[in-house]
Formats: C-alpha cells, structure tokens, sequence
C-alpha cells in the first residue's frame, strides 16, 4: 500500500486548511437602516464585478437577462460543488474573510447554519422586505429571520409528493394511498404478490426525506430555537410516528432500504423494482432523465396522509439566494439576488426551462407554468398537481443551526437502525443525545423536550 | 568464476571510498563553498517541504490547542482536544477497525506479493514481462476510480458479482452489508497494492548477488530451498520496508471507504476510519480544532506502530 496518496488526503485537508489568514481578510457590511432609490440606482451603474456560487445548471440564463437589466454590472457564476462541498469551501473562504463569493446559493435548511456564524446581510434595506407578497407564505417563512429579517431570496422549492408506477398499480389492483395506513397494506399486497417489486424505497441515509417526513407528520423539532439557544425534541409522538411507520415496513421487508441517487438504485427505478418515489416537486423532472426506459408509466399524487381527509404535506430541498456579508458591493449583489428570483421573465424561465420548482404565486397560478404535459407522466399536468400540493406545506418547520451535522448524526443512527432491523424508537433517543452532546460542546443552551 | 563474481562487489566499494575522501576534504579549505552547492542542490525541495508540510504541521498543532465554538467564540484549552481524542470511544473504534484491516488484508497482501515477486524472478515464466505489468496495473488506476469500478462490481442487485450469482442460482453475498463491508475494502487494497509490494521486492531480488545462487547451487539447493534459505532471508529489509508503508497506508485508509459511503451510507458511518472521521470533525461538524488534534493522534499511533514494527523485526533479526 503506498502512503503517498493517503498522507495527504485526510490529514493534510484538516491540516492545511488556510484559516490562519482569518485575520486579515475584509470586515463585514453593517446593514445600513435604509437605503435611498438613489443610492441604488448610483450604485447599480457603477461597474462592479460580482461573485455568484451556484450549481443550478443554466442559470447563466438568468445572469444573462441582469446583465442586459444593468449592464455596468459582471457576474461570475463559479460552480465550485454540489451540496456539501459548495458549504465547506464558502465556509473556509469567509473563515479566510476573503475569497467568498458575493452571492451564493443556499439551501433554506443551511441558511441558519450561515445566520448562526453572522455571515449572511439581512436584505432589507435594500428592499427585500416589499417582496413578501410575491412568495408563498411557508417559503417566506423559511428564509425570514425573529425580527423580521430576511435572509435570502427564495429559488426554488420542493414541495413533497408521490410518483408512481400507474402500470403496476393496475397490474396489481392498488389504489392510489390515501393514508399511510393504506400505503402499509398496499406495501405488504404488493410484496406478497410479486417479491421483486417494493411498493417504494425508503432511503435510510436521506436525512432530507426524513426532515420533509417530519414536517408532513407535524413535527417541528427545533421550534423556538434562538440564538444561543437550541431546543431539541426529535422524539415527539409525530417523530416517532414516523419513525416506527418506516422501520416497521422495512422490518417486514415491504419496502426496500436502497441508498438513493446511487448506481443500484438508479438501475432499480429504471428496471421497476420500485412502485412509487416519495419525492419532491423537482423529482418529476428528475426521474425523467434518469429513468427514462420507463417513460409515459409514472403518475404525480399527493403524499398518502396521516389523517383521513387531511391533506398536509412537507417540503424537501429548494433553494434560496443569500448575499454575504464580507461582500464590497452590498447594494448590488442585494439586487441581483432579488432580481433574478422576482424579474418575470427570469422566474418563467427557471420555470419552465430549468425546471425548477417556482416559490412565487404568481408563477404557481399562471397556466403556462401548471398546464405543462409531460410525456413521461402520460400527459398529466403535474405541475399543477404540485403547485396544488404547495399550498398545503405547512409554514411551521425550523431548521436547526448545524444541520449537517444533525443529517450526519440522524443516518449514524436513525437511518442505520431502520436499514438494519434495529430499534428505530431507541435510536430517536440516540440522535437526539448526540444533537444535544454536539450541540452543548457547540456553546449552546440546550433545552430538551421531557 | 572467482574474477566475474568479486567485479561488482569491488565496483560497489569503490564510490563509498570516494564519498570518504570528500567528506575528509570538506573538513578543510574547501568547505563551505561545497557546503553552499549542497544547500542550494537541497533548496527546490526544503522550499517546497517546508511551505506544504512543515508550516502546515506547526500551524496544525498550535491549532489543535485551541477550541472554536459557534458560540462563545474561540478559547485556548491546551491538551484538552488530545485527553478528548485519546478517550474517544470513536477514534478508538475506528483506530480497532483499521488495526483488523491490518491484520486480515496485509499477511495477505505482502504472502501474494512475495509469491509473485519470487515466481517472475526464478526465470520459470514466460511472458514474465507481461505477467509483471498486468499486476503491477491496479497500481496505476487511482484508487477513487478503483472504488467506484469495484464497487459496482459488488452492486447488490443488479452488480456483475449479483448477476452471475443468480445465473447459477445461488445468492450472492452481501458484499456491502456490515459483516463484509471491510473485507471488501481489503480486496480492493490488495488488488490495488499487490502489485506495487511486487515490484518493491522483486527488483530486492535482482540485486541479490548471483554468486550467493551459485554457491547455494553449488551446495545442491534446489529452487524452493533457495527461495526458502536465500531469497527470502534477503529480502527480509524490503519486506520491512513493504510493512512498514502498509502500517502507513492501512492507518489511513480514507479513500475506499469514503466512496464506498455512497453506496451504503449506513454501514460505513461518519467514524469508520480514523482518518474519516478527522474529514467528517472538520466538514461536517465544523469541529477544525478536535479534528486537527484527531489528526496528530492517528499521526502519533502511525508513528509508534511504525517503530514498534520496526523494534520486534530488529530484536528477531539480531537473536
């Protein structure tokens, strides 16, 4: 074994991380109280080169449409990595305090986790605020801080829904679940008649589409959390619910515990072993060109309830723009956030181009956008049938502060204990010492729930 | 004979002599201006040594005394992170798992490479170049690649491996579940790496003097008892020195593991390896400063793992 390679993969990434610079990169922007339209608009013909972290492929597109809007203005759309890469560089860049971008995309669940640290300007003094209306309420909520802040301009969302295999729900008699109880005896009717075949997957590391599944359940784990204060209740009857719901099919062996986005289960959606995909509003699109032998089969539903006659759901992904606050040009990255997420025309295009799930009302009402027929659904309007959904995610879900780690801890044991039989219950209890343990050596007060 | 066989050792000698007199010269009038050409021969790599590995390993450590919190700020704690780390029930897992994989993958490594290096040396093979290359190969592909090939060969139901199982109507083992997680991590390690210790030991065997082979011939030895008496006793330094880098690499086992994650996230968890958890401490949960201090600790157990190795295979040498 040569240790050549090895030496400097792990160790020299903890070791020679540049946060020593720390010192002497740039000072933050205090947000002013007010900024004047003509402040804007002297500031907007000013030529300035702005940074952009993304990696929503073709936003050029909308880049495109500001620099025509404001041409004294550059924008450089860097994709530096997807997910948990982009956070870990833009963290070490504004621990450099220097190198960060001005504008970058946030997840809504990490935007606390940059609130937290100080790094993120509250928009609006530069007239964030006004746009309020334009959203839909849950989505606003999740980008506005205690005191009425607003921390970044909604992209996308991912209202939750199912996809499911209409030719093998006929095949087998199933009805579209209402409930998850009739989603349970569905699972346990379709295993039993053909094995090869599971009524869906549930991903046990997917901490996301367990956080969407809390949220449709009504569990709201860190409500009331602020600041320094961190309260933590992921064992509450609506976690547990959930929680026992999953382990119990996966103990039966009902539904399959495949890790998502992954070569076997990209094969296992392609070769119909799974009959439904617990998604999100950008998942339609998705499994469009990921599946793709299996074209014009799949059907859009809302999620099955847990309460008859309800119809509640949770959101999983989306994300938002957000302006930090290390940049030199405040005033136009604030706009450019805003404008390319409210400008019609960027908004329509992200829409029904990029496919990106609007957060606007304007965009979730217009006919154009929820008239779409896709092929691969067998011509159903799916998009009306999320725009419908989105109406009915609940406003009240709180992300926690250090979601990462609280992602890892939960598939550490959470999602290991429902992959592997073992008690799904107790590791609630487990994930929920872990945040606290995690959270206290953090510096944070933590009150737990009894 | 006697002329052929003493020319290299004499030739061998010969440098060594001269190396001597210089270092006698430089004791004199000439010294410093030697010593000046040597510094500026060494100044590319300390240059580079000290600004990528030196600087970075004292700023590490002066870092690992510090503990950074989202809130409260940044605090000086002295050892705190290390009495943290070396109480850390899991480092301790992680550091008991990669000692296993030492255990399993290595003898079994270093048995194969020793066996085909001796094979291409006895001359009994045709298309001995060939043979070499084919299993020096795996060496060259670079072990993200190797793991991600590897791991779909190991897909649990539609990979290759799967796939032929059930032709034959049998199932296939669960290469990615908990029980063979990390002996499918060591088969993707000995592949990679048997044919680098190979090459390590077989060019150890063509520098052993072919009189010794004579005399042994001489002595009636026939090829087993040569490899068994002669080859192998010989090699004992490259065997060492093989062992020694193993100690390094199974330590930090970082890269199989950490693609292998995707594939089943719930078995090779955030700590399964030492070095793994370091990355998780200071990327996910933003812990740089324990994670630094994880890091000199697996940088202490690799050192004195290393030189205990060392130590028991100098004392049986010596006895």
């Amino acid at each position: 074994m040569n240790p050549r390679f090895r030496r400097r993969t792990g160790l020299g990434a903890a070791l020679a991380s540049p946060l020593a610079f720390a010192a002497c990169g740039r000072t933050p922007v205090r947000p002013p109280g007010h900024v004047s339209r003509a402040e804007i608009d002297e500031a907007m013909r000013t030529p300035t080169e702005l940074d952009f972290w993304t990696w929503v492929p073709g936003i050029e597109k909308q880049v495109a449409l500001f620099e025509e809007a404001y041409p004294a203005i550059t924008v450089d759309v860097t994709n530096a990595a997807q997910g948990a890469g982009h956070y870990a560089k833009i963290r070490t860049a504004l621990r450099a305090g220097r190198g960060a971008p001005d504008v970058a995309q946030i997840e809504y669940e990490m935007v606390p986790a940059f609130t937290i640290t100080d790094h993120l300007l509250d928009l609006r003094p530069y007239g964030a605020g006004e746009l309020e209306s334009q959203f839909v309420d849950w989505v606003w909520a999740q980008v506005s801080g205690k005191s009425g802040e607003v921390w970044a301009i909604p992209q996308d969302t991912g209202p939750m829904g199912m996809l499911y295999r209409a030719d093998i729900f006929e095949e087998h008699g199933i009805e579209v679940p209402a409930t998850w109880e009739a989603f349970a005896e569905a699972a346990r009717a379709l295993h039993e008649a053909d094995p090869e075949v599971y009524l869906t997957n549930f991903p046990p590391s997917q901490g996301a589409f367990f956080a969407g599944s809390l949220w449709q359940a009504g569990a709201d784990p860190f409500a009331g959390s602020e600041g320094a204060d961190l309260r933590v209740d992921v064992t509450s009857d609506a976690a547990r619910r959930v929680t026992e719901f999953w382990a119990g099919l996966a103990a039966e062996g009902v539904v399959s515990t495949d890790p998502d986005f992954s070569d076997q289960w990209y094969q296992a959606a392609n070769r119909g072993k799974y009959a439904t995909w617990i998604t999100a509003a950008w998942g339609p699109v998705f499994l469009q060109s990921t599946a793709a032998s299996t074209s014009g089969k799949w059907r859009a539903a809302p999620l099955p309830q847990w309460a008859d006659g309800e119809q509640v759901a949770g959101n999983w992904g989306g994300s938002t723009n957000g302006v930090f606050n290390l940049t030199r040009h405040p005033i136009q990255a604030a706009v450019f956030a805003q404008f390319i997420n409210t400008d019609p025309e960027c908004t329509k295009a992200m829409a029904t181009e990029q496919f990106l799930f609007p957060p606007t009302k304007a965009l979730l009402e217009d006919p154009e956008f929820t008239g779409m027929e896709l092929e691969f659904y067998g011509g159903q309007r799916v998009n009306e049938v999320f725009a419908q959904i989105s109406e009915t995610v609940s406003p009240d879900f709180q992300w926690p502060p250090f979601n990462d780690q609280v992602r890892a801890d939960y598939g550490a044991t959470v999602g290991t204990a429902i992959a592997e039989g073992g008690d799904a219950v107790a590791a609630l209890g487990d994930w929920q010492d872990r945040i606290a343990e995690y959270a206290e050596f953090q510096g944070f007060t933590v009150e737990e729930a009894s | 004979m006697s002329t052929e066989s003493t020319a290299p050792r004499a030739q061998a000698a010969l440098p060594v002599g001269r190396i001597g007199q210089r270092g006698r010269a430089n004791k004199g009038g000439k010294g410093p201006r030697y010593a000046r050409t040597g510094y500026l021969f060494v100044a590319p790599f300390m240059i580079g040594f000290t600004a990528m590995f030196l600087v970075p390993l004292a700023y590490a450590a002066w870092f690992s005394l510090f503990r950074e919190q989202m809130i409260g700020g940044n605090v000086f704690v002295g050892l705190d992170n290390y009495t943290r780390a070396f109480t850390d029930p899991q480092l301790i897992a992680g550091l008991g798992r990669v000692a296993l994989f030492f255990l399993i993958q290595v003898p079994l490594m270093m048995v194969l490479a020793l066996f085909f290096a001796l094979a291409l040396d006895s001359a009994l093979l045709r298309l001995s170049r060939t043979i070499r290359l084919a299993i020096f190969m795996p060496y060259a592909v670079p072990s993200v690649v190797a793991a991600l090939m590897w791991g779909f060969l190991y897909g649990p139901d539609f990979g290759p491996l799967a796939q032929l199982a059930d032709r034959i109507g049998a199932a296939a083992p669960d290469f990615l579940g908990a029980d063979l997680m990390l002996g499918s991590i060591a088969n993707i390690v000995t592949w990679e790496f048997t044919g680098y210790n190979m090459i390590l030991l077989y060019a150890a065997l063509r520098a052993i003097p072919t009189e010794l082979y004579e005399a042994a011939a001489v002595d009636g030895a026939g090829p087993w008892r040569t490899a068994w008496s002669i080859k192998i006793p010989l090699l004992r330094p490259a065997i060492v020195l093989c062992m020694v880098f193993s100690v390094i690499g199974s330590f930090q086992l970082f890269n199989e593991p950490s693609i292998m994650r995707t594939l089943a996230p719930n078995v090779i968890v955030a700590d399964y390896t030492p070095n793994l958890y370091a990355y998780n401490l200071a990327f996910v949960g933003q812990e740089y400063n324990y994670a630094a201090a994880v890091s000199f600790v697996l940088g202490f157990v690799i050192m004195a793992g290393s030189y205990l190795f060392m130590l028991a295979t100098n004392r049986r040498s010596r006895s």
